[in-house]
């Protein structure tokens, strides 16, 4: 056999183009399918065990998938706001516990999600170096997020303006990083998180300056008189919360009417769960209430249909190809005639023919056997982020 | 069935009962108890006799600060996060809440139910900058366990709170809730009584804090911005002169004790000064119930 699979293997190195044209042809044709079907195990593995693990979001009304996709993965389409109110609504229901979230800014590419510190607990997100998040300002970030933004408990992440070219809009905020979460094989490994009235302060809903009323330099001060004081742009806006200005940081107005993109709520036994999305069925509630797993069920139904479309194209493909090889290995066959012939008059039976080209065959199965694998190992090195960037984002 | 097969019963019962016994731990009272941050020292005193035994109540302000602008440090504000139960006075009370992330799952905001009794109190002078335009920061008057109908309403809230947390010892909270109503229901109808008939009486009140007192007895009361601690100012003896002449109150209600001289300039000016002490921090001596009976009876002085 060693020496049918040595004359085998010469034959092969010197028809290269032909060698490797097959060897390319069965290593996509047996690499796709299993490729598709990683992606989608781990895409499905992704969205639902998110989804399942998120029993009810409130938001405004709309589109349901962009309300999942922006609460439960951090997407960058931000679903309509609604106010702060809703958080109470349900606080004062009395049937879940309701978690705030506002995931509408960015350091970098990263969202920042504005949250409160029950979401830690409900993800089960542990701090793996440093602290939580406990005043104005500090922030927590998600494994995959430190790593690729390179920053440890201590250092400082500033928040990226909304558009290149708002100069006189939202200033960036430098928060602080005061932890570093264990990773989690979830979106939140991509996460920053800081308190809600950190993302306010963000948007420029919050903020801290000096005290206009008793400021001594005139040129910020437009317009003075006893009951109001009109103060210039130049009026300095603290960029950074500290220990020595976080006393000047205040809200104006009522918090309750302040911007979230959605609520988890999370209710206290399955009656309360039902009760609770009883109450938005109204036509006259503002907002909706929704079951994240019907939605990515229904997400899911339709890539699996695509799925199903491409396996049975892929399969067509693979049947042609296969024949196409079949053709190629007659032709070679037939081309090679006079070849066969010479080895039979020296002697050769037909067995060792047979073997021969049995051993062609063998050789070009295992080299795409090998390629197929060394192509699977960085796939599933990447999966988690591939199916972050082609199916969730 | 033999004796001998009932013995044998017997052992294995026992031995099984014995290993429950060794395998599954006692619950001890401190397993038991909640632990519970608040505010200020009347939540304190609350939380304490709706509780009893079953709850530790920790109230980290120092002595010889006002808890409504006091400020934790990083580690006080890690201990508030880790408690069981944190319960707020709300209205704006406890600045630092506002800076500060506490968990929601455990914060109670205790005069959330009556937030629509709560009283604003805005700033006199606006101000103006950036997109928000002219506005003036308008602040709740947060002083609101002096109105002994709301201190009751906020006791309420404590033992609902209690009773969500710890559902087996519902009958205890009830209970030392019942007391503590009785008692604030007590005060209250002292007060009413001791000033039916006067409130036209006209009063300075020291310090911006009686808000909810007056608006409860409907008392004829203005402010002013005096410190029991200090002597006042030229120009807040002007001021006060200047109120005199429209609204000639005979008494000052102080927070504390005021100094010797304040005193006796207001002796000057005829006004008298009575204590009504808001008990926002742990008394010197005494407990909450005891230091606003002593209010009851320093207001008799003015109305009898």
């Amino acid at each position: 056999m060693i020496d049918s699979l040595y004359l085998a293997w010469k034959y092969l190195s010197f028809n290269k183009v032909k060698t490797v044209t097959l060897i390319a042809c069965i290593t996509l044709i047996s690499f796709l399918p299993g490729a598709l079907q990683l992606l989608l195990n781990e895409s499905e593995r992704q969205l639902m065990s998110r989804a399942v693990s998120t029993p009810l979001v409130v938001g405004a009304k709309g589109s349901a998938l962009d309300l999942v996709m922006n609460s439960l993965y951090f997407d960058d389409e931000v679903p309509e706001l609604i106010s702060m109110s809703a958080t109470d609504q349900v606080m004062d229901t009395d049937l879940a516990l309701p978690i705030p979230l506002y995931v509408r800014f960015h350091v970098r590419n990263y969202p920042i999600v504005g949250t409160t510190l029950d979401y830690f607990e409900f993800r089960k997100l542990k701090i793996a170096h440093g602290r939580q998040i406990a005043v104005l300002g500090d922030c927590v970030v998600g494994a995959a997020a430190a790593k690729a933004l390179n920053v440890e408990p201590g250092d400082s992440l500033v928040s990226s303006p909304q558009t290149l070219f708002d100069l006189a809009g939202i200033y960036p905020l430098k928060m602080k990083v005061t932890g570093i979460l264990q990773k989690s094989h979830s979106p939140d490994d991509l996460g920053i998180f800081v308190d809600l009235k950190t993302a306010w302060v963000i948007q420029g809903l919050g903020h801290g300056h000096q005290d206009v009323t008793k400021i001594s330099d005139q040129t910020l001060i437009l317009k003075k008189t006893d009951e109001n004081v009109a103060a210039s742009a130049k009026l300095f806006h603290f960029q950074e919360i500290t220990e020595k200005n976080i006393g000047t940081f205040h809200f104006h107005g009522d918090l309750s009417v302040y911007p979230v993109t959605a609520v988890i709520a999370v209710p206290y036994d399955p009656k309360s769960g039902t009760i609770l999305q009883g109450r938005y069925l109204s036509k006259e509630a503002g907002e909706q209430i929704i079951k994240p797993r019907t939605v990515i069920d229904g997400l899911l139904e339709n890539i699996f249909r695509i799925k199903n479309v491409l396996d049975a194209v892929i399969s067509v493909v693979a049947l042609a190809t296969v024949m196409a090889i079949v053709l190629v290995f007659a032709l070679s066959l037939r081309l090679r005639q006079r070849e066969i012939e010479t080895i039979f008059k020296l002697g050769c039976s037909r067995a060792t023919i047979a073997r021969l080209i049995t051993a062609e065959i063998l050789i070009i199965v295992i080299a795409s056997a090998i390629l197929n694998v060394l192509l699977m190992i960085p796939l599933h090195l990447y999966t988690n982020d591939l199916v972050r960037l082609l199916v969730i984002q | 069935m033999s004796s001998n097969a009932l013995k044998r019963i017997g052992f294995y019962l026992a031995s099984f009962a014995l290993l429950l016994l060794f395998f599954v731990p006692p619950v001890t009272a401190a397993d038991s108890q909640l632990s519970v941050y608040v505010v200020n020292y009347p939540l304190k005193y609350f939380a304490e006799r709706v509780g009893g035994e079953h709850v530790k109540v920790t109230f980290p302000v120092p002595g010889d600060e006002d808890p409504a602008y006091w400020t934790p440090n990083i580690a006080t504000i890690g201990a508030y996060q880790q408690a069981d139960l944190i319960l707020l006075n709300g209205a704006g009370y406890a600045k630092w809440v506002d800076k500060v992330s506490l968990p929601r799952s455990k914060t109670v905001d205790t005069s959330r139910k009556f937030r629509n009794r709560l009283i604003t109190v805005k700033e006199t002078t606006t101000h103006s900058h950036g997109a928000a335009g002219q506005h003036a920061h308008e602040n709740l008057a947060f002083t609101t366990w002096i109105d002994f109908s709301l201190a009751t309403a906020q006791a309420r809230a404590v033992a609902a709170a209690f009773t969500r947390k710890r559902p087996r010892f519902k009958a205890d909270f009830e209970a030392g809730y019942g007391r503590l109503a009785q008692d604030l229901a007590d005060l209250d109808r002292h007060i009413e009584k001791t000033v039916a008939g006067h409130q036209a009486t006209p009063l300075i009140v020291s310090h911006p804090v009686y808000d909810y007192l007056v608006q409860r007895y409907g008392l004829n009361a203005r402010s002013v911005h005096w410190e029991p601690d200090q002597r006042p100012m030229p120009g807040q003896i002007i001021e006060l002169e200047k109120m005199l002449a429209d609204h000639p109150a005979k008494w000052m209600v102080w927070e504390g004790k005021p100094l010797p001289a304040a005193v006796q300039l207001l002796v000057d000016l005829g006004v008298g000064s009575v204590v009504f002490d808001p008990c926002g921090n742990v008394p010197e001596g005494g407990d909450f119930l005891e230091i606003m009976q002593q209010n009851g009876a320093n207001l008799k002085q003015i109305f009898e």
